[in-house]
């Protein structure tokens, strides 16, 4: 069992089904401390239903989720268990709190006592601008810290959905279509975002721009049907028979 | 579709009913038939006859005993007389009055004139009794089979020993079952009261008492449950339990069958809402002054018939199944138009905006009509009740779970198997793919709410003929109406079937224990309890498209 | 220091509502004792209790605002809260009446009396201490809102189920105390008080004091609601209200946050119930009513839901113009005027009056604005350029 006990996230023979659909078929998917992983695939490959799993958002109906070189099984947490755990999460569409500003986005993920007694009189109303300011320099949103989430573009809000990640301080980041409707420019700049939050954490990339993904320079999950087609560099992935006939496209 | 079965159960259920009843009908006609003449009777009547000039308690008793021996059609006319005060006596003869006031001799049954000295036969209680019994054995010949049943009834409860001969005659001839089964209870009650008899025969008496099994027959048993020994004391004991235990099992059917009539009010009163709340849903507060304005209708269109055309009154209900659909569907579709379209996607403002609407509607009636209750009478076929294996069954309610039951079919057939019903469900589950492929969604959306609102209107129709007719009408459905589709599960028609029966029986169940309001309060708080388990009711949707 | 943080925590807006409430909880009573009747200023008996009645309303519809307006918990059985938190009170007050009540009896209340009571019911031990009844006035909401809210959230029953299981909740109060062998006075509810901490309910004076603690407890409840809403958990709470599903996915207890406010909240009403029924001398089952309760909701929707001043402000103008309608010719038009706000809160002013307001006062400044620059003749004054930003 060396698989499960050296890796951080150990999906295996994971089924779940809606009303008959079967949006996972038997998922297997181990990740290693530090690894970096993209997961590519057609819409309905159940890449946002794995995400679901992994987070508590749905329960598996069979099949064993693991967490932390095999030692905690998250089927038994909820969401906000998971989270404290050390799984932190990005949606495919940015989920920002709109009314409050940037500053306070990351104020309230920063890692540390979430309880009402902690926010209404504890530590969480001592938190410095210094440490929020740290966060909103690595996403480069310095400059907005004042403003409402609300009133930014659609590219800064995903990156303060990635500050928030990061403030979390996360053992594993789960990030759910980081680059759609950015330009180029932003893709690139959270290609190089991302590559510097994998050195010291684990991450797990769903994407389905093939550019961005090879600029990830990772390994790849293809996804299909609600289980893994193929696994490899960018290169063999992409290379692949099935993968170019069900997604890629000849 | 998991709840057809139960569904088509329910009409069987009614179905039977009904088609008992005709047949009850059909045999009570067809098996009449005139009992054997008794010998010598003209001469014993008129020798009774004549004790009634007497004008004395003790002749008319010895009178009235003769005309019984008698046993004619037209003793039973004379002592019926008697007992209603129209028997004159006088030196010219015996006359009475039939029902109608037509008089008629005694004697010859000849209509005839009273002479001015025929003075009323007078009785005292005593008599009256004597009168009864003698009515009774009397009519055990009726002509007529459902008299002689009734006799026959009479005598069980009287245990008439002077009735013994008369029903042991009549049985050699008999052949309605039906009476003939009256008159062997009713023999037996004479025989278990004449103690005299010997104890085989008082077994098979008392056996024959219990298998009649109704309250009569209980009571009869426990009086003589007492004073026996042995056998026939075990025979009694047993035929109390069985009794016992068949109108426990009768009253659990009629708690059943209240709790259906409930439910269906229920159903009625929620089936609107199932439409604009678990369909669309639109959270519409407004939802029960729909049903009000129903009710209204109904009390508008039978004010006219009644002031125009009085003779055609029973078709007012009818004719305002259509004009309630109508008018509360107007009505929806103004308020869907006007209000609610600006807030899809804002429950909670939905919410407030037609709590708002609501108090404008119960106002403006309150200002049209008065706050006082309208009365809505109930045509000539809702009014009365019958018998079922042993249940009351008013007409009322029947025809209500009838048309509740007509109603929600109509309403699937709508959902099912119309082009608004196909383009309602594609708006529902995603208005942009319907909006694209050439819906109408804003026509479809107030399409659907006036749809959702007239049925309210029906309901109304319905319900105005069990409660009362109030600006407060709506009010008092409203939180329930809520409960029944969030327990059945939104968006899911058949949950909300099943929910308002559950809940109508439920609240039955819950009654004798606990008394109507109690048990109301402990349905809600269990209702509450229950959506902490299960928030999306008893047979929710699963899936990604219900996260959102 | 402290006092500039203080400052900064209450904002504007509310230092003028504290400021208004001072001067309301001063001015009342002295032109209402002092001021002779017929001279213009006095204010007479009847519009204290009547003010009084309005400032009680005002702290419920803080209360409700801090959970609709902050949490987005939509409530439609906060009245239940408010007249638990009246019983209590009124439970207080018909033990003070002692031997003055109609049968005389020391100890049980006419009604029990009436009803062939032989003994006191348990739930009416102790309440002829003061301490116990205040702090029943708090904990028995506070109870309520607990097991429901820990059932309700925990199985994460929101938005318009939460609401219709509100209303159930106070609907099932309602049938419940109407019952008479509930004992607490069924149809005709807790009434006849004669005094309260031995002072004349029905006194002047009393009344005038009645009136000032109302001022000090709005003003407090206001203060507490605003610290709330202020600190880092009143983030917490309006992420709630914003993201319920993404707070979670922060590793907030999302269930634990809103209990908390939820029951802070039905305390805060409980409290209002309770300086209420003092004042207007009568509590009875149909302060549970659930339309009472959806009343409230639109005196905060008026007002300006998520603002505490507009909740406050909402309260005291629905309910006067209720007295301006039902007190004249207009009466029977009433609820078509009530029924009329609704409608038009929803859907013309959905930031109520406070809201309004501060268009208003945006669109003056805009206005003033761009005088100000056509006058000094500066071209540019937006310093950020609009659009997003591509740092590198």
């Amino acid at each position: 069992m060396s698989a499960v006990t050296q890796s951080i996230l150990y999906l295996d023979g994971v089924s779940v089904a809606f009303d008959g659909f079967k949006a996972l078929r038997s998922l297997s998917l181990t990740l290693q401390p530090g690894e970096m992983r993209a997961i590519i695939g057609p819409n309905g490959a159940g890449k946002t239903t794995m995400m679901d799993v992994i987070t508590g958002k749905t329960k598996a109906d069979e099949g064993d989720v693991l967490f932390d070189k095999g030692t905690i099984d998250l089927s038994r947490y909820d969401e906000a268990a998971i989270a404290e755990l050390g799984i932190g999460r990005k949606f495919q569409k940015p989920t920002v709190f709109e009314s409050h500003t940037v500053a306070d986005n990351v104020l309230l993920a920063l890692k540390g006592d979430r309880s009402p007694f902690s926010a209404l009189f504890g530590a969480r109303n001592r938190i410095t601008g210094e440490i929020i300011d740290r966060y909103l320099a690595i996403v480069r949103l310095l400059d907005h810290r004042t403003r409402l989430a609300g009133a930014l573009s659609h590219g800064q809000k995903q990156w303060l959905e990635i500050a928030m990640l990061l403030a979390q301080d996360p053992k594993l980041l789960l990030i759910d279509e980081p680059v759609a409707g950015m330009t180029d420019a932003e893709t690139d700049v959270t290609a190089e975002l991302l590559k510097d939050i994998a050195r010291d954490h684990s991450v797990v990339v769903v994407e389905h721009d093939m550019g961005f993904v090879r600029a990830l320079g990772c390994r790849v999950t293809c996804l299909h049907e609600g289980s893994v087609l193929a696994e490899g560099s960018i290169d063999a992935v992409a290379g692949n028979e099935r993968v170019i006939e069900v997604y890629l496209g000849r | 579709m998991p709840f057809a079965p139960l569904l088509r159960s329910f009409m069987l259920c009614c179905l039977v009913v009904l088609s008992a009843l005709a047949l009850a009908a059909t045999q009570a006609q067809a098996q009449a038939q005139t009992p054997a003449a008794m010998p010598a009777q003209g001469e014993r009547l008129a020798a009774g006859l004549e004790r009634f000039k007497a004008d004395s308690f003790a002749d008319t008793e010895a009178a009235v005993a003769a005309i019984a021996a008698a046993g004619s059609a037209q003793g039973v006319a004379i002592l019926s007389a008697l007992a209603d005060r129209r028997l004159f006596a006088g030196a010219a003869g015996v006359f009475y009055r039939d029902a109608a006031g037509q008089a008629f001799d005694a004697l010859t049954g000849q209509p005839a004139t009273i002479p001015a000295d025929a003075a009323m036969v007078r009785l005292n209680n005593r008599l009256r009794n004597v009168v009864q019994a003698a009515l009774g054995t009397m009519t055990l010949l009726s002509p007529d089979p459902a008299q002689r049943v009734r006799a026959a009834e009479a005598v069980f409860r009287s245990r008439d020993a002077s009735a013994l001969v008369t029903i042991e005659a009549a049985l050699t001839s008999e052949q309605n079952p039906r009476v003939r089964r009256a008159f062997e209870e009713a023999r037996a009650a004479i025989l278990l009261a004449s103690a005299d008899a010997p104890e085989e025969l008082l077994i098979a008496a008392a056996r024959r008492i219990a298998e009649a099994g109704d309250n009569d027959a209980i009571s009869l048993l426990r009086q003589f449950a007492g004073q026996t020994t042995g056998g026939l004391k075990a025979v009694i004991d047993q035929g109390i339990v069985s009794i016992e235990q068949a109108q426990r099992i009768r009253a659990w059917g009629q708690t059943l069958w209240f709790g259906i009539s409930l439910g269906s009010v229920l159903l009625l009163a929620a089936i609107g809402l199932a439409i604009t709340f678990g369909v669309m849903g639109v959270i519409n507060m407004a939802h029960g002054e729909m049903v009000m304005i129903g009710a209204y209708v109904t009390f508008v269109v039978q004010e006219l018939f009644r002031n125009h055309a009085p003779h055609l009154l029973d078709w007012s209900l009818p004719l305002a199944i259509p004009l309630a659909f109508i008018t509360a569907g107007l009505v929806g579709i103004a308020i869907e138009r006007g209000v609610i379209r600006f807030l899809y996607g804002r429950p909670l403002e939905t919410l407030l905006a037609t709590f708002g609407i609501s108090l404008v509607l119960q106002q403006a009636i309150r200002t049209w009509f008065g706050p006082t209750n309208r009365e809505v009478s109930a045509p000539s076929y809702m009014a009365g009740s019958f018998e079922f294996v042993g249940l009351q069954i008013t007409y009322g309610r029947l025809w209500i779970v009838v048309f509740t039951l007509c109603v929600f079919a109509a309403l699937l057939l709508v959902l099912k198997a119309t082009p608004l019903g196909l383009q309602m469900r594609a708006v529902t589950q995603n208005r942009r793919m319907a909006s694209a492929m050439g819906i109408r969604t804003r026509f479809v959306d107030a399409m659907t709410f006036g749809l959702g609102s007239g049925i309210a209107g029906v309901a109304g129709v319905a319900l105005s003929q069990i409660d009362n007719v109030s600006p407060n009408l709506g009010q008092s459905y409203i939180i329930d109406s809520f409960m029944v589709v969030v327990f059945g599960g939104v968006g899911n028609l058949w949950g909300t079937l099943v929910a308002a029966f559950t809940l109508g029986i439920a609240n039955k169940l819950l009654e004798p224990f606990a008394g109507a309001v109690l048990g109301k309060i402990i349905i809600l708080v269990l209702l509450i309890l229950f959506i902490q388990k299960r928030p999306r009711g008893l047979f929710a949707l699963k899936g990604r498209a219900v996260e959102q | 220091m402290l006092t500039a943080r203080f400052f900064r925590m209450i904002e504007g807006r509310g230092l003028v509502f504290l400021g208004i409430m001072a001067l309301v909880a001063l001015l009342v009573p002295l032109c209402n004792l002092y001021v002779p009747p017929g001279n213009p200023f006095h204010v007479s008996n009847g519009t204290v209790v009547l003010l009084g009645k309005y400032l009680c309303y005002a702290m419920f519809a803080v209360a409700l605002d801090l959970v609709w307006g902050y949490c987005g918990i939509l409530s439609l059985g906060h009245g239940a809260f408010f007249a638990l938190g009246g019983y209590a009170m009124g439970m207080y007050l018909m033990r003070q009446i002692g031997t003055r009540g109609v049968y005389a009896h020391p100890v049980l209340p006419d009604f029990m009396v009436f009803l062939n009571y032989k003994d006191l019911p348990l739930t009416w031990w102790g309440f002829q201490h003061f301490p116990y009844a205040m702090l029943m006035v708090v904990l028995v909401p506070g109870l309520l809102a607990f097991v429901f809210g820990w059932l309700a959230f925990r199985s994460r029953v929101t938005g318009v189920y939460l609401s219709i299981m509100t209303q159930a909740l106070t609907y099932a109060l309602w049938l419940s105390f109407f019952r008479n062998d509930m004992g607490f006075g069924g149809n005709n509810g807790l009434t006849d008080f004669k005094d309260i901490l031995g002072f004349n309910v029905q006194a002047q004076g009393t009344r005038a004091g009645l009136f000032i603690i109302t001022c000090m407890a709005l003003a407090l409840t206001f203060i507490i609601a605003r610290m709330i809403v202020a600190s880092t958990y009143g983030k917490v709470l309006v992420a709630i209200r914003d993201g319920e599903s993404r707070t979670r996915f922060l590793g907030y207890r999302v269930e634990h946050h809103k209990l908390l406010v939820w029951v802070v909240s039905a305390m805060m009403a409980g409290v209002a119930g309770a300086l209420y029924v003092p004042q207007v001398g009568i509590i009875n089952p149909s302060e549970f009513h659930p339309a009472n309760s959806i009343e409230a909701v639109v005196w905060v929707a008026l007002g300006g839901r998520g603002t505490l001043v507009g909740a406050a402000l909402g309260a005291v103008v629905v309910n006067w113009l209720k007295t301006v309608f039902t007190t004249g010719w207009l009466a029977p038009y009433w609820l078509f005027a009530l029924g009329g706000l609704f409608v038009l809160v929803t859907l013309a002013m959905p930031k109520g009056l406070i809201g309004v307001w501060e268009d208003v006062r945006a669109r003056l400044a805009n206005r003033k604005a761009i005088a100000d620059a056509k006058a000094s003749g500066a071209g540019s004054s937006d310093v950020r350029s609009p659009g997003p930003q591509v740092p590198r």
